[in-house]
């Protein structure tokens, strides 16, 4: 059960549609910075298989300009 | 901020991922703002005391504001009134508090009968320190007693131990955990200048055109301060050029990351002085009026061997002599030996020798953990020195400290073996100053230093010593090539007694162990990496019978027979310990501001002269010390000039070899304090970095088959360690390198590190030994 956190920087001008689009993933939370033009993105996956398939979503994502992972946790399953 | 509400598991752990990335883009960005998320930890009703302390942890010194209900500390933020850290705090410093409330505090004292520990009073356990050390005294003599503190003593507590050990019982056995990360600083300080610490301030950050940061991780180490350099990049455009040995996260965020082999960068600073002189860059003017020319010993040693003596034997040179000297490091002849490109060596001596570039070099770890690191920072000073590029806004060598207080309580009250308050016990003067603020009979000061750390650690497994103290710090993890020191320690006849706040490997080894008040359960001061002294008050009370470490200090010293020396008041000492402080450093070039200010202010930087910080040493425009009627004046010499070294490279003690093909460095990453004794029960950073790895090279790792979190064997010729290994991670070491980080007591990097060190300042070399690798 993954949950990682990414500081995701995304192409010029591109901060607030980028949010919508990563919002829209089903394992992702988005959390964009007010004055900044940085998001944070928190996924949460059930096995590595699932999050590597994300990260190859989340890679292919035009908007984003660079995404740097933050903190990883492995949780036991509930 | 953070705050202690929290309920369903997984859900916390999704609350510590957002929090990370929090503190990491605090890191990035300065007064960036997740408004929602701020808010949303501190309770609705909540009703907060704030009140100003400097953070436990690391050498920036950042001011935070510690929110207190009922009695507890529940939540942290960084206060935007103070000048170090402007509001921001690291992933650590948010968390610090959570430090005082493990399960596992140390609330009684313990005292080992039978093998086996029995809780005591704190009454019974004082009077059997004083007792044992007196024994020990009569059976033995008096340097048969120690004490080992820490750059995370306050000013207190190192304080009454200088004190106590070398005023009131007579021995110069006082030493602390800086002499493992600072002594190199000082002595590099002290040869160039005369003086120690930094001559400039933090505030050069906000002028500096182009940071070289010289082997020092500071995204992760420094944290707040890069940040800051971060911050300069955006408004002014500023370049960071990361000089290193691996590639970090500071490398990656650095305008250019240049990677050179262990131990050369002695020969890439000559090569940068060579170029300097060789195209016409040197500031002929500057150096002329305030410049000297020497050179020292050459092939000094390591150290490896017990009662390792080592005295250098200054020559004075002149300026041909020096320039002769640099033939041997043309930026070609540096680039055979460190691996960095000819085109790079230029490329940096570049930016010092552009009259019109502001430079800013930033070290730590890197050239102090080194077995050649006092010639090293000297060669940093020679690169500014030459260049004139000093001690005025923005061009500054500003040598960063790692603990809170490493600069205040050991560099400043001088707890190591060989200083005083002001001065050193080889000088007679210095001796009969300390003598008279302490109150003893001048003769009580031996004017001969006895052991520098790792041979107060030789002297104990010998015998020599028999009695240590050891307060706020955890050897057992931290010192080098342990495992003979851990032996050491553990032998018949030895005594040791440990205060701290939790069970450690140090506490392992005691006889005795006492339970420490930490930081805000008591009154102190911390002097961080830019001369700041910082005051803390007494915010909450201590668990059980939890004493500070000044309280325990002066209640064993009264029960001595020392009571005239220490005659404060327990609801004042701290008050009265600084005011007597003050006095060693009375006059322009050290003086202390007033406890006062500290309270009213986020602390003040000394020599505080007339109501004011000096923000630039030996820069007559800011500092009143300054009397030779020019613009500058390094009034540490007696001539009043400092002094450019001329310092070859040499290898490191111990090499690559056949048998032993790899080199192996340690060193710290973000989430820990040290020996993670603190913040390894913090769950957010536990979480976030549970145990110690080995980082390799892809490409070796791919030659040998190892797979992140594939098990690696490491063997040097003191044993072997078996760690996960990581690769294309955090970071990433130069092939034929391994990095491990010692924050791991159930890891022990330091099992098979070597005891090497400085000639010159005593401090080992973490960085470098030979090391082999294989899949486990
Ligand atoms: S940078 Fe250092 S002083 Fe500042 S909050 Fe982090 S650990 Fe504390």
């Amino acid at each position: 059960m993954p949950i990682k956190s990414y500081l995701v920087h995304p192409q010029e001008g591109k901060k607030m549609h980028l949010a919508n689009v990563l919002s829209e993933i089903e394992q992702c939370e988005v959390l964009p910075a007010e004055n900044k033009e940085v998001l944070i993105l928190v996924t949460e996956t059930y096995s590595k298989q699932e999050e590597e398939v994300l990260k190859e979503k989340l890679d292919s994502i035009n908007e984003v300009k660079l995404m740097a992972l933050v903190s990883g946790f492995d949780t036991p399953k509930k | 901020m953070y705050t202690s509400v929290h309920t369903d598991r997984r859900d916390f752990i999704k609350k510590m991922a957002v929090l990370s990335a929090m503190t990491a883009a605090a890191g990035m960005f300065p007064g960036i703002v997740f408004a929602e998320e701020q808010e949303r930890g501190i309770p609705a009703d909540a009703n907060l005391d704030w009140k100003k302390a400097p953070c436990r942890f690391c050498g920036v010194g950042c001011s935070v504001l510690i929110g207190t209900e009922n009695g507890k500390a529940i939540a942290v933020k960084g206060d935007p009134k103070s000048p170090v850290n402007k509001g921001l705090c690291c992933v650590k410093g948010y968390h610090s508090i959570l430090a005082l409330y493990g399960k596992d505090r140390l609330t009684k004292p313990l005292v080992k009968k039978n093998g086996k520990y029995v809780e005591t009073s704190m009454k019974e356990a004082l009077d059997l320190v004083a007792s044992k050390m007196q024994k020990t005294i009569k059976d033995h003599g008096k340097d048969a007693v120690s004490i080992y503190g820490s750059g995370q003593w306050t000013i207190p507590d190192g304080y009454v131990a200088s004190k106590l050990f070398k005023g009131c019982i007579g021995t110069n056995n006082v030493e602390a955990n800086a002499r493992l990360c600072m002594a190199t600083a000082v002595t590099g300080f002290l040869t160039s200048f005369g003086l120690d610490e930094p001559m400039g301030c933090y505030e050069d950050i906000d002028y500096a055109d182009t940071f070289v940061l010289w082997g020092n991780n500071m995204a992760e180490m420094h944290p707040v301060l890069f940040s800051r350099l971060l911050d300069q990049r955006q408004k002014r455009g500023v370049k960071i050029i990361d000089f290193a040995t691996r590639t970090t996260r500071t490398s990656m965020a650095a305008d250019k990351s240049i990677l050179f082999n262990p131990q050369s960068d002695l020969a890439v600073g000559n090569a940068i002085c060579y170029e300097i002189i060789n195209n016409g860059w040197m500031n002929k003017t500057f150096v002329e009026e305030h410049c000297n020319f020497s050179k020292g010993l050459t092939k000094m040693g390591y150290g490896l061997e017990d009662n390792y003596k080592f005295a250098d034997k200054p020559e004075t040179i002149d300026f041909e002599d020096y320039k002769t000297f640099l033939e041997d490091y043309t930026p070609e002849k540096a680039s055979k030996i460190s691996g960095v490109s000819v085109k790079d060596i230029k490329y940096l001596a570049a930016h010092f020798g552009d009259p019109n570039t502001k430079v800013m070099s930033f070290w730590c770890m890197g050239p102090n953990q080194h077995s050649r690191g006092t010639w090293m920072n000297n060669i940093i000073y020679n690169i500014h020195l030459l260049t004139g590029k000093i001690s005025s806004p923005g061009n500054s060598p500003f040598s960063l400290t790692g603990q809170p207080s490493a600069c205040g309580t050991v560099r400043e009250v001088g707890t190591l073996t060989h200083k005083l308050p002001h001065g050193v016990v080889m000088n007679k003067e210095h001796r009969e100053l300390a003598a008279k603020i302490w109150d003893v009979p001048v003769e009580n000061i031996d004017p001969k230093p006895t052991y520098h750390t790792v041979e107060m650690f030789r002297a104990l497994d010998r015998g020599d010593i028999r009695f240590m103290w050891i307060q706020v710090t955890n050897p057992m993890v931290t010192m080098p090539k342990l495992k003979r020191y851990r032996d050491g320690a553990k032998k018949e006849g030895r005594f040791i007694v440990v205060s701290d706040i939790y069970p450690t490997p140090t506490t392992d080894i005691a006889d005795v162990i006492l339970p420490s008040a930490m930081w805000i359960e008591r009154e102190g001061m911390y002097g961080n990496s830019e001369r700041r002294t910082q005051y803390f008050e007494q915010m909450v009370e201590p668990p059980g019978e939890a004493m500070s470490d000044t309280m325990q200090l002066l209640e064993v010293a009264k029960r001595m027979g020392f009571e005239k020396q220490f005659y404060y008041k327990d609801e004042t000492h701290i008050e009265e310990i600084y005011t007597e402080y003050r006095k060693h450093h009375e006059g322009k070039k050290h003086n202390m501001a007033p406890l006062e200010v500290l309270k009213a202010q986020s602390g003040a930087m000394w020599p505080y002269v007339d109501g004011k910080s000096t923000q630039w040493r030996f820069n007559a425009k800011y500092d009143p010390a300054c009397t030779n009627g020019k613009d500058f004046h390094f009034y540490g010499k007696k001539d009043g000039k400092a002094v450019i070294w001329q310092r070859p490279y040499e290898p490191a003690a111990e090499e690559p070899d056949a048998e032993y093909p790899y080199w192996l460095g340690t060193g710290r990453v973000v989430e820990h304090w040290h020996t993670g004794s603190m913040t390894r029960r913090i769950p957010v950073l536990h979480q976030a970095m549970p145990h110690a790895y080995v980082e390799l090279n892809p490409g070796d790792a791919k030659r040998l088959q190892i797979r992140t979190g594939d098990m690696v064997k490491l063997t040097t010729r003191r044993g072997e360690i078996t760690l996960p290994a990581s690769v294309n991670e955090r970071a990433v070491p130069a092939p034929m390198q391994v990095f491990v980080p010692f924050f791991d007591e159930k890891m022990l990097i330091n099992e098979i590190t070597l005891d090497s060190f400085c000639p010159i300042s005593k401090e080992p070399d973490y960085k470098k030994c030979a090391v082999n690798i294989e899949k486990a």
